[in-house]
């Protein structure tokens, strides 16, 4: 394979194209409305209206409205309808015709669409994900064709170094510093894309892999030319079947035109990528859990340093980023690395997917510039709260936190998010409305770490049910001044002591709603009245009534 | 042999490129409690007893995986990491079932020397309860897992130094627990050598020799009668 070969799969495929697109969404939250039997229903209206030899139907990945999926657009008119059912099939394609479908149509002009600025979702809702031909069409692979072709690795990191890509797992670690610390080191070395999207409300790694998976492909493989390995593994969580079989055809596509595995575009270059599929940890989206994961064991984190950077998988230098990281790539290549750090903040570059949830008009999956405010995320893309206002948006999952309201025109990138307490995390974004109890936020958010943890280090194991059943005991409004202030030791304790960044960041949403919501707590303490923390005696025999009865079931 | 110098608690001490903090602090006298570290087994780090503070990290450190660097002034026993410490013993304590009164350890048990020296005089957080099982299969030991404080020495002595890896993890958070064999009774592990080592590793009584535990004691009234018999009568058979 060289240029004009990849260049004439692309030829062929646009002029293989008809004038009109009609495109359906086929990522998982399309089909969980009826994305799927809409697809075949528009297909057959097509065929029965007769004017099926002008219009092309087909599937593509996440247009970002998850909230009114199913959807479809029209191309190239750009015509959008939502909340599609089968039985408006033939609307749809009528409207084709010149017969206007009004109800359905979904306004393209609103700030959901306009203020977006995709680069790691351009193909997202555009292409098919099951033909690589269509992301070829797209410049795909080019990019890696120019760094096999025309770049030495060290460009490579130079560029990315340049970029200022930072990674967007969450921690913000600088992307060209990671691959110049691998490069560096010596011997067999492995590629990791870490694809165990866990927090709670987020789902940018999964449309991802479902919209666009040569995308992530494409940057892994440049990845390995640039720190000098042949051997990559893609860490997709079980729960995404959906993403693991995308892959899968994206991998078998992949080799089959020789742009993975060995001698790609007929240079010395050789990569090869497997999948594995995780067993439903949420640690395992931990670098070092993920590794041991990886390698058959059983997924726990371990002391760092060393980081896998100078010994990862099998004791080889690892070079392990996250899936909307690696998708981000070909794009800096092929537009520059002074393209990318033209967008974004100063220590924040290009930008960023977050995926809005919550008590919003509109939830979905969008991509902003970094330094965007989070007013302008939740109130003007996200519509804000249907009837109602915003109360704080919880950023970053279970290693986050919760910002107030008062604080919205915080711009989101990395520095920002950390100054109010909380974190940028993988772009998970929840809209909380004035009905949303803070204490039972940070109790939800303390229940899902202390299931999963893993049980390794004792202050993670342990402190995060002790922290729960706090919580717990302050939501049912039996908690005193003491229980508050034994919960503000605990955090500052787990938060100091544990092993990895799972149980470090696990008093997060807790320390977070203390501080900007401490009336919620100290308003429903037993005792709030009272001057002293002494607990009256009467209530002490209470809370061991209330400890035999929990004890009887067994802890 | 690289050789750096560092300070500990205002001391000066040298250090050997391989070795931990730990193990030069325990070289000069300086006592780091540890209660997942076991000599001769390698590190893990869990137990979170060691961390000591280095100047001009952010970062507490375990001192049982971290390196000696040149330079590198190490704080182990201040008032901060004391409370640390007493709040990890009193978190293993709440966790477990742990009655010293009933257990084969008594006096001779690390968890509860621990409590001592870390000064815990009562336990602050709730007793979990947990419903906890004991496994008494094995011929020759047994396992009480409400002892347990999973340290996991017994599964790294099995695995690194017996290589027969009888013992291992299952579940997780605060439901992990030590398993035998393919998660079934120890007594019908097959890959189990009865060497005993995990008994010898534990630092409580959670690991146990058959026939030692509190009411297991049986009398033999007739070995009483044999010894008049054999003393008197110079029979020494029965």
């Amino acid at each position: 394979m060289d240029l004009s070969e990849l260049q004439a799969i692309a030829d062929k495929e646009i002029s293989s194209r008809k004038a009109i697109r009609v495109v359906c969404c086929q990522a998982a939250g399309c089909l969980s409305g009826e994305g799927k039997d809409l697809l075949a229903a528009l297909k057959a209206s097509a065929a029965k209206s007769g004017i099926s030899a002008d219009i092309q139907i087909c599937g593509t990945g996440c247009m970002g409205l998850c909230s009114r999926g199913p959807l479809v657009r029209i191309e190239p008119s750009g015509e959008m309808f939502e909340r599609v059912a089968s039985a408006d099939a033939d609307k749809i394609i009528g409207a084709l015709e010149g017969k206007p479908f009004d109800e359905k149509k979904s306004d393209t002009n609103q700030p959901f669409y306009t203020k977006q600025l995709k680069v790691v979702l351009a193909n997202s809702g555009k292409i098919d994900p099951d033909r690589i031909e269509e992301y070829i069409a797209e410049d795909g692979y080019k990019a890696l064709y120019q760094v096999l072709r025309e770049s030495t690795p060290q460009q490579v990191i130079e560029t990315i170094t340049k970029s200022g890509l930072r990674g967007r797992g969450g921690a913000g670690y600088p992307t060209g510093l990671k691959w110049a610390t691998v490069a560096k080191s010596s011997g067999k070395k492995y590629m990791i894309c870490n694809g165990d999207e866990g927090d709670p409300g987020a789902f940018m790694d999964r449309s991802v892999l479902e919209s666009d998976p040569h995308r992530v492909l494409e940057g892994m493989a440049i990845g390995a030319y640039a720190v000098g390995a042949d051997q990559g593994f893609i860490y997709v969580r079980g729960e995404y079947p959906l993403a693991i079989k995308r892959l899968q055809t994206a991998i078998k596509q992949a080799r089959f035109n020789g742009l993975l595995g060995t001698n790609i575009f007929d240079t010395n270059f050789n990569f090869r990528v497997d999948i594995r599929i995780g067993g439903g940890a949420f640690v395992c989206g931990e670098e070092t859990a993920l590794i041991a994961s990886v390698e058959g064991k059983r997924g726990v984190p371990r002391p760092r340093p060393p980081y896998p950077a100078m010994s990862g998988l099998w004791g080889c230098p690892t070079l392990i980023n996250n899936v909307e990281t690696y998708a981000s790539i070909s794009t800096i290549i092929r537009k520059g690395s002074d393209w990318y750090s033209g967008i974004g903040t100063e220590k924040s570059k290009g930008t960023k997917v977050f995926t809005l949830a919550g008590k919003c008009e509109n939830a979905g999956l969008i991509e902003v510039p970094m330094g965007t405010t989070l007013r302008t995320i939740v109130e003007e893309m996200g519509g804000g709260v249907p009837g109602g206002k915003v109360k704080a948006v919880q950023t970053g999952g279970p290693s986050g936190g919760c910002i107030p309201a008062s604080l919205l025109d915080t711009p989101v990138d990395y520095d920002s998010l950390a100054k109010v307490g909380s974190i940028m995390g993988s772009g998970g974004m929840i809209v909380l409305d004035e009905t949303d109890d803070c204490v039972d936020v940070a109790r939800f958010f303390m229940e899902f770490c202390m299931d999963e943890s893993c049980g390794k280090c004792v202050p993670c194991r342990v402190g995060t049910v002790q922290i729960y059943r706090l919580l717990s005991r302050i939501a049912e409004g039996q908690g005193t001044k003491k229980d508050l202030a034994k919960l503000r030791e605990l955090c500052d304790m787990v938060k100091t002591t544990s092993l990895c960044g799972l149980g470090q960041s696990a008093p997060n949403p807790v320390i977070s709603t203390l501080r900007y919501f401490e009336h919620e707590y100290t308003s429903r303490l037993i005792d709030k009245d009272s001057s002293n923390g002494s607990v009256p005696a009467d209530l002490r025999n209470h809370q061991s009534t209330v400890l035999v009865k929990e004890a009887s079931h067994g802890g | 042999m690289a050789v750096s110098t560092l300070t500990i608690d205002g001391r000066e001490v040298s250090a050997h490129e391989e070795q931990t903090l730990l193990d030069v602090a325990r070289e000069n006298g300086i006592n780091i409690p540890t209660l997942c570290h076991l000599d001769g087994v390698g590190d893990i780090g869990a137990c979170r007893l060691c961390l000591v503070e280095i100047e001009g990290s952010p970062k507490l450190q375990a001192a049982c995986v971290t390196k000696p660097v040149e330079g590198m002034v190490v704080h182990t026993d201040t008032e901060r990491l004391r409370s640390y410490r007493r709040m990890i013993i009193e978190f293993l304590f709440a966790e477990g079932n742990h009655v010293c009164a009933v257990c084969v350890a008594n006096g001779n048990c690390e968890l509860q020397t621990m409590a001592i020296n870390v000064g815990m005089d009562h336990e602050r957080f709730d007793y979990l309860y947990p419903k906890r099982t004991v496994d008494i299969t094995h011929q020759l030991f047994g396992l009480d897992h409400n002892r347990c404080i999973m340290c996991t020495r017994c599964v790294r002595v099995c695995d690194e130094i017996e290589g027969s890896h009888t013992l291992d993890l299952a579940g997780r958070g605060n439901k992990s627990h030590v398993i035998t064999g393919m998660n079934q009774d120890w007594g019908d592990a097959e890959s189990c050598t009865s060497c005993g080592k995990c008994v010898l590793s534990c630092p409580t009584g959670a690991l146990f020799k058959k026939g030692s535990t509190v009411a297991e004691m049986k009398r033999d009234r007739t070995k009483l009668e044999f010894l008049v018999t054999a003393r008197e009568k110079k029979q020494w058979r029965l």
